[in-house]
């Protein structure tokens, strides 16, 4: 034990000239130690750990600079409607939205990618991204794509994905030789998009299904847990695309089409749950689930209205993939968790940003008020 | 061994529970932002362990008045007091600072605030694009301000315990189960 210190001495510089070199080093040691373990969580010692500010950068340093608006899927329309559920969900998840009741919805359509003026093409994904507000006071979101697997399996792909898919200057299209050598790099996004090119488009957003491709897991009040994946199935049924060149040279047409659609009156969607058997894979958003899985119908979407950005609901929402409630849990995909980070950082950027117009204007509200 | 009047057991407690849950919130909020892989485990213990934090930090400052801690060493000079001092008003009002911020960061974000299962907390202001952006910002800042006042914390803790030997660091960290309530010479 120290000896005793005359009290008028211990707090001044005899005090460290009395203390040891090894008290001396705890005290330096534990204040730097824990200063570094913090810096390395934080990733300010690796900054080349791919980040969700780092995925984010990325869409920027394909896109350009946007501010305001979404950093992918950032050209869009708000929807407004209602969901009607028939009670067969309750099978597989005990929350709300599935009882045999009606959930108010409002959602977004949208073209993948992070250029909100780009031209409407009728081979660009199709997103389809729902708010629901439950009964009891939770909120489910999720976010869809017409698309019938994902190209890419985890982070590190998609970032590759990213960097390899944006168009060269000099020719406009992403050069070939990095296309290759992501293919080579991410075997499965080969096998991935030969599954997405062999589905042709549909003509329009009204006519087009859209699917979760994540799988999740629905809970039963029972406790019992099973993998699903979900899709929003078109009533409507699909019409083959207009060739771009058909005298129609409107960069919205597609946009356009679906509020001349909703004017017409409602739009509705089955939300179809196909059911996953052990041995699917869950963890692979690459790989589809063999065709005779149950699909489960268990409501109808019903989209009432359309409204521009700056009109509607939508905008300032964050559709995180992973904003779930209580009966429908993430399963091991690992994309979910990159989704949700990735989002978020999007989100973060793009609120805080003063709004331009979006590029789809609607002259009034298509398909009357609000439900 | 000098050694000053204890903490109060209750106060002790609060204090240690504390300092693992913050410490851990901190690793917890870098590591989610640059872990996109662990992101939403992360997220999902860090809302529950923060609301945690919001609630103990105002059971801990009601025990403070209750429960009164010792004095610091009479004879520790008046500017080493000044700061000990402020530095504790700081860790107090981070400690409600930044998960308030947080909370209100996901009110103004529109999000559903999930602590459990079905178990939400309710928004605490108005939904706002800028707001959720500001309030982002301004739970980043504090947090960090709050973990550089702890290293400050951690560091005059232990230069208490290691150089100037004055029972202060003693006076939180014994295992007594009851405050001693006779101060020896010295401490006061
Ligand atoms: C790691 C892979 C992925 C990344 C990094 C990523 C990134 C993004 C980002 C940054 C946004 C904008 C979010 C916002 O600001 O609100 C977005 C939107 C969207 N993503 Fe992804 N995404 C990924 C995978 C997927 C997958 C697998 C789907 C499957 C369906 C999907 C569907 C959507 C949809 C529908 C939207 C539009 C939501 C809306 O309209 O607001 N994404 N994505
Ligand atoms: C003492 C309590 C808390 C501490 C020490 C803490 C600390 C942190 C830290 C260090 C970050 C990372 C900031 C960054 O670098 O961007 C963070 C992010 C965050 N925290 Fe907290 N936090 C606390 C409480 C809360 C509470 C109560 C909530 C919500 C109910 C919350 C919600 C969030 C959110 C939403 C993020 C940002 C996630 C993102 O950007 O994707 N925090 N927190």
């Amino acid at each position: 034990m120290p000896a005793q210190t005359p009290d008028s001495a211990r707090y001044g510089l005899g005090a460290l000239r009395q203390t040891s070199w090894l008290n001396l080093g705890i005290v330096v040691a534990a204040v730097a130690g824990t200063a570094g373990a913090f810096a390395y969580a934080g990733g300010w010692i690796a900054p080349q750990r791919l980040s969700q500010g780092r995925i984010i950068d990325r869409f920027e340093q394909v896109n350009g600079q946007h501010p305001g608006f979404r950093r992918n899927h950032a050209k869009g329309l708000c929807f407004a409607g209602w969901f009607d559920g028939n009670g067969e969900g309750e099978r597989l998840s005990k929350a709300a939205v599935f009882r045999a009741e009606r959930t108010p919805v409002f959602g977004r359509f949208a073209l993948a990618g992070g250029q909100p003026y780009q031209a409407d093409m009728a081979a660009t994904v199709r997103s389809m991204a729902v708010n629901f507000a439950l009964a009891d006071g939770e909120i489910w979101r999720t976010g869809m794509n017409n698309i019938p697997v994902f190209p890419v399996r985890d982070a590190a792909g998609f970032y590759d994905q990213l960097a390899a898919s944006k168009p060269d200057p000099a020719t406009g299209k992403p050069d070939p030789a990095r296309m290759s050598a992501f293919l080579a790099a991410h075997t499965e996004a080969g096998r991935a998009l030969a599954l997405i090119k062999a589905q042709a488009p549909t003509a329009g957003f009204a006519d087009a299904s859209y699917n979760s491709l994540n799988a999740f897991r629905f809970v039963a009040a029972s406790g019992a847990s099973t993998p699903v994946r979900w899709s929003m199935v078109a009533d409507e049924p699909p019409q083959a695309p207009q060739p771009a060149s058909a005298g129609n040279a409107d960069p919205n047409r597609l946009f356009d089409a679906l509020e001349t659609r909703v004017e017409r009156g409602p739009v509705r969607w089955h939300l179809l749950v196909t059911v996953g058997q052990p041995g699917d894979p869950t963890a692979d958003a690459t790989v589809p689930w063999p065709a005779n899985r149950e699909r489960l119908d268990v409501g109808i979407l019903t989209v009432k209205s359309v409204q521009d950005e700056a009109e509607g609901d939508c905008r300032d929402v964050n559709f995180d993939p992973l904003l779930l409630p209580d009966g429908i849990q993430p399963s091991d995909d690992p994309l979910l968790s990159v989704r949700s980070a990735a989002y978020s950082e999007s989100f973060t950027r793009r609120a805080g940003e003063p709004k331009s117009p979006s590029a789809i204007q609607l002259s009034a509200n298509a398909g009357g008020a609000r439900p | 061994m000098t050694s000053t009047t204890l903490f109060p057991a209750v106060s002790r407690l609060l204090h240690w529970l504390m300092a693992v849950m913050i410490l851990a919130m901190l690793f917890i909020g870098v590591g989610m932002v640059t872990s996109p892989d662990w992101y939403h485990w992360l997220l999902s213990v860090h809302r529950p362990l923060g609301a945690a934090i919001l609630v103990l930090a105002a059971l801990r400052l009601l025990n403070r008045q209750l429960n009164p801690p010792p004095p610091l060493p009479r004879d520790m000079p008046s500017p080493m007091k000044a700061m000990a001092h402020l530095s504790h008003v700081a860790l107090y009002a981070l400690m409600f600072a930044v998960p308030l911020a947080g909370w209100g960061a996901l009110s103004a974000g529109g999000y559903p605030i999930v602590l459990y299962g079905a178990i939400h907390l309710p928004p605490i202001l108005p939904q706002g694009a800028a707001l959720y952006t500001a309030l982002h910002m301004a739970h980043e800042i504090l947090a960090l301000l709050l973990f550089a006042t702890f290293l400050a914390h951690l560091g005059a803790a232990l230069a208490h315990a290691l150089v100037f030997r004055d029972g202060v660091f003693e006076s939180m960290a014994s295992l007594k189960a009851a405050a001693s309530r006779q101060a020896e010479p010295g401490a006061r």
